[in-house]
C-alpha cells in the first residue's frame, strides 16, 4: 500500500489561536465559571464595603483599602483557583490525554491557559474599578501608581498562574480541586489583610502570610490605591516595594519549578 | 560473571527482528509497575490497512500495551516501531499519523460539535472537514450542540469523530462501542469499515466478542502480559478444524454430542425421527468459547 511519508507538521500559529478561542469560549461560556471567579469579588466589594463603612485613618474609607485587597482577591480567583481548579478536572476527563495524543504543541495549551487568565483577570479588574468608582467613589491611582498597579499585577498574576497549573496535580478531579483549592485561597486572603487592614492582624499571623504571596500583590495593590500617609499602618512603616517585587518573583520562579516537576497529562492511575 | 538471567535479554538472540512493513511491530516489550510485569515480553505485528482486535481479560496488560504503542508511557524493555517511529522519541510528525479515541472526556465541555472538531482539526496538517466529519459518525444534526448536552452514545460519536479528523494513518480505538445500542452499534461497524477502505489500520480492543469477530481481520488473544495466539477470527484456537457439536431433544431430555462429520451424524439423527430433528443445533465453538477456553488456561 502506498503511504504518504512526507507528511508536513501543521503550522504553528493556528494550533495557538485556536487553543486560545478554546480557553475564552469554555471560561466565558461557563455560567458557573463566570459567576463564582468574575462576579464573586464583585459582590464582595458590594457586601463588605457596605457593611464595614468606617475610617480607617488619614480621612480614607474603608472600601477605599478593600479595593487594594478585593483586585488581589480577584487576580488569586482569576489564576490560582480558576486554573487549579479547571486543569484538575480536564486532567480527570481525560481532556489533557487526548490533546497529549494530538501533534498539538504542548506549548499551546498553556498559552490558551495564559490568555484565559489575563482576560479573566482584566475583565474582574475592570468590573471591579467600575463598581468601585461608581457605587464608593473610589479615589483611583494617579499615572505614576498604574504602573506600579502593572507591574504588581502582571507579577501576581504570573506566580499564581504557575501555582495554579501546579496545583491542580494535587487534586483527582473537579469536586475535590474545588473543595481543596477555594477554602485555601479564602484562608490565604483572610490572613493577608485582605477583607480587614493589614495592622489588625496578629503579629503572627502576620508573620506567616509573608511567606505566601497573596499578602505582598495586596500590599503592593494599597500602595497603588491608599495615600502614602497610610504607610505607617504598614508592618514596615512603608510600602516596601522592592520586597513586593522579589517576593512575588522568587514565588514565580518556585512556581515554575513546581509545574516543570508535577504537571501531568493524564491521572496516575496505573493500569 | 554470573549468566545473564532476565527473560528478554536472553531471548534477545532467538527473536525476530522488526517488520518494517508492518503498522505496528513490537518485540520483547516489558513494563513494570514495581516488581509485577503488567507485559512481560509481548511479541505483535500489526499490518498496515488491516483491523486488528486486541482481546483479553482486565489486567492482561492491554491498556498498558495500548498505551506503550500511542505513546503515553514509557518502556522498561523491548523494541517497538509504530509507523516506523518508536513512539518514546516520536514527535508532532509522527502524532500527526495517529488518531486516538479515548474512553473518556469532554463531558463538561461548553464548546458546540463543530467548534470541538475545528479546533482538533488546526493540530493537523491535512485534516478532514469538520462536517464531513459530523455527517461520518451521524451527528450531522448534533453540530451546533455542545458536548455536555450529548447523550453517552453520541459522546461516544464524538470522541470516534475526534479521532479521525487529522486523516489517521493508524486508528486507535479503546472499547469504542460502550454504551451503544445494538442499531448503534451497527452503524458504527460500518463507519470502521468505511475507515479501512480508506487505508487507515486500526487497532481494537473490546471486550465484546461479536464485535472483534463481525470487524477483525485478524485477532490476538492476550493474558498476563504476553500474546498467547494471533489469527483471523474464524481459526483462532483451533476453531476452524474444532468438532461441531450438535443439540437437539430426544425422549423430552436435551441431548448433545461432539463430531467431525456433523453432515452424517445429522442424516443418521434425521432417519430416527419421523419428521424434524427437535430443537436442532449445530454449531462450531464460538470465539467466545473458545477465547474464555484460551484465558482460563492462563489463569494462575
Amino acid at each position: 500500500m502506498a503511504v504518504s511519508t512526507t507528511v508536513t507538521e501543521a503550522p504553528l500559529p493556528g494550533a495557538y489561536r485556536t487553543r486560545i478561542g478554546v480557553e475564552l469560549k469554555e471560561f466565558f461560556r461557563q455560567r458557573e465559571g463566570v459567576t463564582f471567579t468574575v462576579l464573586f469579588p464583585v459582590v464582595l466589594l458590594l457586601g463588605l464595603g457596605s457593611v464595614l463603612d468606617y475610617d480607617i485613618g488619614a480621612g480614607v474609607d474603608f472600601s477605599q483599602y478593600f479595593m487594594a485587597g478585593v483586585i488581589a482577591a480577584g487576580i488569586v480567583g482569576a489564576s490560582l483557583q480558576n486554573l487549579g481548579i479547571y486543569i484538575a478536572s480536564e486532567r480527570a476527563d481525560g481532556t489533557l490525554k487526548m490533546l497529549r495524543g494530538t501533534p498539538m504543541p504542548a506549548s499551546a495549551y498553556f498559552v490558551g491557559k495564559v490568555v484565559q487568565v489575563l482576560a479573566v483577570a482584566a475583565v474582574t479588574i475592570v468590573l471591579l474599578l467600575v463598581v468601585g468608582v461608581l457605587v464608593y467613589d473610589i479615589d483611583l491611582p494617579s499615572a505614576a501608581d498604574w504602573v506600579t498597579f502593572l507591574w504588581v499585577a502582571l507579577l501576581g498574576i504570573t506566580a499564581c498562574t504557575l501555582l495554579g497549573i501546579a496545583v491542580s496535580s494535587l487534586a483527582p478531579n473537579r469536586r475535590s480541586a474545588s473543595a481543596l483549592i477555594s477554602p485555601a485561597a479564602l484562608l490565604l486572603e483572610f490572613v493577608s489583610g485582605v477583607f480587614m487592614p493589614f495592622g489588625n492582624l496578629p503579629h503572627w499571623l502576620q508573620v506567616v502570610s509573608s511567606f505566601f504571596p497573596v499578602k505582598w500583590m495586596a500590599q503592593g495593590m494599597r500602595s497603588v490605591f491608599l495615600p502614602d500617609a497610610l504607610q505607617v499602618d504598614e508592618p514596615a512603616g512603608s510600602w516596601e516595594l522592592d520586597r513586593v517585587a522579589i517576593v512575588l518573583a522568587v514565588w514565580c520562579v518556585l512556581g515554575l519549578v513546581l509545574c516543570v516537576r508535577t504537571f501531568r497529562w493524564q491521572d496516575r492511575g496505573d493500569r | 560473571m554470573p549468566p545473564v538471567t532476565r527473560p528478554s535479554t536472553a531471548a534477545a538472540p532467538t527473536r525476530a527482528p522488526l517488520d518494517p512493513d508492518a503498522a505496528i511491530s513490537v518485540r520483547g516489550l516489558v513494563k513494570r509497575y514495581g516488581d509485577r510485569a503488567a507485559v512481560d515480553g509481548l511479541d505483535l505485528d500489526i499490518r498496515r490497512g488491516e483491523i486488528f482486535a486486541l482481546l483479553g481479560p482486565n489486567g492482561a496488560g492491554k491498556t498498558t500495551t495500548v498505551e506503550v504503542l500511542e505513546g503515553f508511557r514509557d518502556r522498561d524493555d523491548g523494541e517497538v516501531r509504530v509507523l516506523g517511529v518508536d513512539p518514546a522519541v516520536g514527535g508532532r510528525r509522527w502524532k500527526a499519523g495517529l488518531g486516538i479515541v479515548l474512553q473518556s472526556g469532554l463531558a463538561d465541555s461548553q464548546l458546540t460539535c463543530r467548534e470541538l472538531l475545528r479546533a482538533q482539526a488546526s493540530y493537523y496538517p491535512d485534516a478532514r472537514d469538520a462536517d464531513e466529519v459530523l455527517a461520518l459518525v451521524g451527528l450531522t444534526e448534533k453540530a451546533g450542540s455542545r458536548g455536555r448536552t450529548l447523550s453517552g452514545g453520541q459522546r461516544r460519536r464524538l470522541d470516534v469523530a475526534l479521532g479521525i479528523i487529522g486523516r489517521p494513518r493508524l486508528l486507535f480505538l479503546d472499547e469504542p462501542t460502550t454504551g451503544f445500542d445494538p442499531e448503534a452499534r451497527r452503524r458504527f461497524w460500518a463507519l470502521i469499515r468505511e475507515l479501512r477502505e480508506l487505508g487507515t489500520t486500526i487497532l481494537l480492543t473490546t471486550h465484546y466478542l461479536d464485535e472483534a469477530e463481525e470487524l477483525a481481520d485478524r485477532v490476538g488473544v492476550i493474558a498476563r502480559g504476553r500474546v498467547l495466539e494471533v489469527a483471523v477470527p474464524s481459526e483462532l484456537g483451533g476453531r476452524g478444524t474444532a468438532p461441531a457439536v450438535v443439540h437437539w431433544t430426544e425422549d423430552g431430555a436435551r441431548r448433545t454430542a461432539e463430531t467431525d462429520t456433523p453432515t452424517a451424524f445429522v442424516q443418521q439423527l434425521a432417519a430416527r425421527f419421523p419428521d424434524e430433528v427437535p430443537d436442532l443445533v449445530v454449531a462450531r465453538p464460538t470465539l467466545e468459547d473458545v477465547y474464555l477456553r484460551m484465558i482460563g488456561e492462563r489463569r494462575p
